[in-house]
């Protein structure tokens, strides 16, 4: 499979978001045109006069790229020349799940034929780690930090997909940059499922989250382990499939390794705080039949 | 103005000027519309939705979208896959664009966007001033504005032509004054579906999302090279400045209607008093002027068409040898207490020879009704400019003492 996103981008070693990107693009292949957000995808992968796409793309605003799919459906729909070609908007977690709501809550609506990948690496990472509506329960961010009287992030993140099926999307589906295979089927999927498609990755960013560049991918993996980023699909709105997990590990093993959840390992009543989590990865084992 | 009203008498119908906008958008052959609706800009989508609904448009989409923000966004991703992109909006609409309108100028896309201009809130007002359009000024949008029904007519038709142009690849405001054209009746030519794919050519630009060879649009610029960009914008709006005058005047031969290029003049020639207005009001002037030069009065009209590219040239050539000049506003910058036809005058004569006092007038604002009356007591102001110099550079107009 060929990757269409160039090498020597400017993003961190290890980078969640390039992962994401160079999956997305093999399930895609050479016919689609893309169109991302502000976000740490667009400013690492085209400094002018360079970009790292291989394929036409574009960018406009850290709000909008639903909307802005929506126009180039529209217009090779005009031009007859809809079908082959897919459209794929693609944003970070602060593009969709926050300022870009209306805007894909709007295109989706509209039943335009086009796939959202939404890059989740649980902050505004291109602003310097702030906290968004995905952020996850007790992380610290640069604006929910961890403090004498805090303990990060008070709420979980908001449930992305199911606001997308709840849209009457055809088929929505989570992958994890820690399983490509599964990505790239996934995308694959629901490029070809005619109407508004939603693929929501969840991709561990090593400079925001706080670990070593080469664990990116372990991080990914351990989220799923742990049953805290279950992975399955849904049509017209039905879970169809789940990827079991075993034998599932405890969340420490995951937080552990991570900067963002350094405090609930020093600072007294973290322990509560695991088990909160815990319990978090416990109801989806439930809810999902993770087992 | 040339036009043989006589010769386009048999071809005339009564429609609001809402429809005639519609119409002309369609002639032009639109590939996809977006817009949200929003008073007094309502019946033109509503138009259009109909035109698509039956048919009476090939080839063209239109997008429903939820927001204007969403609107002019989907325009970015349709403009860039080389589709004839229109919205129309007016107010709050314009201002929640207002992010999208530096994207689509700064991406070069020539999307056309008819405004029927109204005042913003808060108060909120529906009725017509131009502050809308006047506060998106330095977006990077060509802006012009229509006299009459007639004109914002053909103006889409020109705007398209312009803004395509590859040598300009700029977007286009055509503006209208909101209600007083927008929802008024008035006999009007239709333009023709014939003689406009004979006028403006079909929308072909040379780099557009295109798989089989693929381009990247938006890309991030650092400082070694984002002031080139704003450096090319400003270029196009200069070759602009020609280009809307030979748009005009491409249109007259094919059309025979003719409203001026960057401006058009009403009795200016031997002007003491030259008065300077955009819009509708232009036509209240015209019977002012007419009034007043029966009784002896040298007073004149200068219509900006063009507010963007401001056309500092053609201004020059018109009010050089005037005594003073005046210019209308239905707009403000709070703060400096100036509309911006004003500010823009005075700023194209400073460093010149010309020593012509200007004065400035900020008038009809939400939607207040301008009388020749009001006109008349204007010239009066500018006589006495002329005999004892600028007492007042700039005020409002008609304020209502009991109310303040
Ligand atoms: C209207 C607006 N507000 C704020 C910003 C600043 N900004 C740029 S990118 C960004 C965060 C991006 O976060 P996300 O979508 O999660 O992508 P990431 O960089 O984490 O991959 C913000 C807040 C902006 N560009 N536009
Ligand atoms: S901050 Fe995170 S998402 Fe951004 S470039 Fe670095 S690793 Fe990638």
């Amino acid at each position: 499979m060929k990757s269409l996103l160039a090498p020597g981008h400017r993003g961190c070693a290890g980078c969640c978001d390039a992962m994401a990107a160079k999956f997305t693009l093999m399930a895609a292949g050479e016919d689609c045109i893309v169109v991302s957000p502000t976000g740490c995808l667009e400013v690492m992968t085209t400094p002018y006069p360079e970009s790292s796409w291989e394929i036409p793309w574009i960018h406009s605003l850290f709000e909008n790229n639903a909307a802005v799919a929506s126009g180039i459906e529209a217009a090779l729909k005009a031009k007859g020349e809809m079908g082959k070609t897919k459209v794929i908007a693609m944003g970070g977690d602060g593009a969709t799940l926050d300022i870009g709501m209306r805007s894909v809550s709007g295109a989706f609506e509209r039943g335009h034929d086009f796939t959202f990948v939404c890059i989740d690496n649980e902050a505004y990472m291109n602003t310097g780690v702030q906290r968004s509506g995905a952020t996850p329960f007790a992380a610290s961010t640069t604006t929910s930090p961890a403090g004498e009287v805090s303990f990060g992030n008070i709420r979980p993140k908001k449930n992305m997909p199911a606001i997308m099926a709840a849209h009457g999307s055809p088929y929505v589906a989570t992958t994890s940059i820690g399983y490509p295979k599964d990505m790239i089927r996934k995308v694959k999927t629901a490029l070809d499922v005619e109407g508004p498609t939603y693929v929501h990755s969840h991709a561990p960013c090593t400079t925001g989250w706080g670990f070593d560049t080469s664990k990116t991918v372990e991080i990914a993996k351990l989220a799923v382990e742990t049953c805290l980023w279950p992975l399955y699909e849904m049509e017209d709105g039905e879970i169809t499939k789940v990827k079991k997990v075993k034998n599932p590990k405890p969340v420490e093993d995951y937080l552990k390794m991570q900067r963002r959840f350094k405090h609930l390992f020093t600072k007294e009543g973290g322990d509560e705080m695991v088990k909160k989590i815990q319990a978090l990865a416990d109801e989806n084992i439930e809810k999902f039949g993770l087992q | 103005m040339r036009r043989d009203y006589e010769k386009e008498k048999k071809d005339m119908v009564v429609v609001e000027g809402s429809y005639a906008v519609a119409s002309a958008v369609k002639a032009c052959r639109p590939n996809v519309i977006s817009a949200y609706p929003i008073t007094p800009q309502t019946h033109i989508v509503e138009e259009l939705s109909q035109f698509i609904a039956d048919g009476e448009i090939p080839n063209c989409e239109y997008v429903m979208v939820e927001s204007e923000f969403s609107a002019l966004s989907a325009l970015v991703g349709s403009s860039a896959a080389g589709a004839r992109s229109y919205s129309a909006t007016t107010s709050q609409g314009l201002e929640l664009m207002h992010e999208v309108l530096f994207n689509v100028s700064g991406m070069r896309l020539p999307v056309v966007m008819t405004i029927a201009n109204r005042a913003v809130s808060a108060p909120i007002n529906i009725w017509n001033d131009q502050q809308d359009s006047i506060s998106q000024r330095d977006t990077g949008w060509i802006q012009l504005y229509a006299e009459d029904t007639q004109e914002i007519s053909d103006m889409t038709a020109q705007a398209f032509k312009i803004g395509e142009d590859p040598d300009i690849l700029l977007p286009v405001m055509t503006c209208m004054d909101g209600f007083i054209l927008s929802h008024v009746y008035e006999p009007v030519v239709l333009l023709d579906d014939d003689l406009v794919a004979e006028y403006l050519p079909p929308f072909e630009p040379e780099l557009k999302l295109d798989p089989k060879n693929p381009k990247t649009f938006g890309a991030f610029a650092d400082p070694n090279s984002y002031t080139e960009f704003r450096y090319l914008q400003q270029q196009a709006m200069d070759k602009a400045l020609k280009k809307i005058e030979d748009a005009a005047d491409e249109f007259y031969d094919l059309f025979g209607r003719y409203y001026g290029g960057l401006i058009d003049t009403y009795e200016t020639d031997d002007a003491d008093i030259i008065l300077m207005a955009m819009g509708s009001i232009v036509g209240t002037i015209k019977d002012v002027v007419d009034k007043l030069r029966a009784k002896g009065v040298k007073v004149g009209l200068l219509k900006v068409r063009s507010f963007r590219p401001f056309p500092v040239e053609a201004i020059h050539n018109v009010i050089k040898d005037a005594k003073v000049v005046v210019a209308l506003d239905k707009n403000i910058s709070i703060g400096l207490n100036e509309g911006a036809l004003f500010t823009e005058t005075k700023a194209t004569l400073y460093n010149t020879k010309i020593d012509v006092p200007v004065i400035g007038f900020m008038i009809g604002q939400g939607g207040r009704d301008i009388p020749v009356e009001t006109i008349e007591n204007i010239v009066d102001e500018a006589k006495k400019v002329i005999d004892s110099g600028i007492t007042v550079e700039s005020q409002f107009t008609d304020l209502k003492e009991e109310l303040l």
